[in-house]
């Protein structure tokens, strides 16, 4: 569908908008799709690779995921903040394998007729994402020791170099 | 025999991405669990902190699986 063409979002051109990628994320191309004639705010938070964990520092991340039930969950949380929320456009796009510092593990784009309801919802989802989504990181620290993160665990998931 | 997809520190720990168990069903998942164990003595350090998917959707333990679902060891999430 043209890019000018001022129809409804379909729930065809939904599925497109859950994204997981092994490419860096198009913050560009996410904040141009997920506007609208109807909506008056966009919000888009992206996840940004921290230097400085509790002291230590990383050189990189890698992430992993259960595909089937990552893509699956995603799309129920969307569903879940559309009977929430008055949402016209939600972009969810999550990077996996390889990445380095300064490149965004996450992008999340809401666009609402009214700010508060594109901030609540795009919050939520964020969150949510983070509690529910099949999706692992690993840090790969600067002294060359790697580690699954995993809050909660009991046992630190540290491999040493 | 059941099949169980691993991930993240369960596949490192367990040295596999996939547990086999020489078991047929129905089997409870909290035995399931006890099994894992059994098995892959490593997975102590993760598992009690894991959910289990079946289906990819999270069940509780009491649910009964078979050799035709299909099993994975969630370890706390870390995505977004």
């Amino acid at each position: 569908m043209p890019k000018n063409c001022h129809t409804k979002n379909t729930n065809n051109a939904r599925s497109q908008m859950i994204h997981l990628t092994n490419t860096p994320i198009d913050t560009n191309q996410i904040l141009t799709d997920v506007q609208a004639d109807e909506a008056g705010a966009v919000v888009l938070f992206l996840g940004t690779t921290r230097v400085v964990t509790d002291g230590k520092v990383t050189k990189s991340l890698d992430y992993e995921c259960y595909p089937e039930m990552a893509e699956k969950k995603l799309t129920q949380l969307e569903d879940t903040a559309r009977s929430r929320w008055p949402i016209i456009h939600a972009i969810i796009h999550h990077r996996l394998g390889h990445l380095e510092i300064g490149e965004a593990s996450v992008a999340v784009a809401v666009s609402c007729a009214h700010r508060r309801d594109a901030f609540e919802a795009g919050q939520w989802l964020i969150d949510t994402i983070k509690e529910e989504v099949p999706i692992w990181k690993k840090e790969n620290w600067a002294d060359g020791s790697t580690e699954w993160v995993h809050p909660g665990a009991e046992t630190p998931c540290e491999k040493p170099e | 025999m059941i099949q169980v997809k691993l991930f993240a520190a369960a596949k490192q720990f367990a040295g596999t991405e996939t547990a086999t168990l020489n078991l047929e069903g129905p089997v409870a998942l909290h035995e399931l669990r006890r099994m894992l164990i059994k098995e892959h003595p490593a997975l102590d350090a993760i598992l009690p902190s894991a959910r289990i998917a079946v289906n990819t959707e999270y069940v509780a333990d009491e649910t009964l699986v078979n050799e035709s679902d299909e099993i994975a060891v969630i370890p706390p999430v870390s995505g977004g």
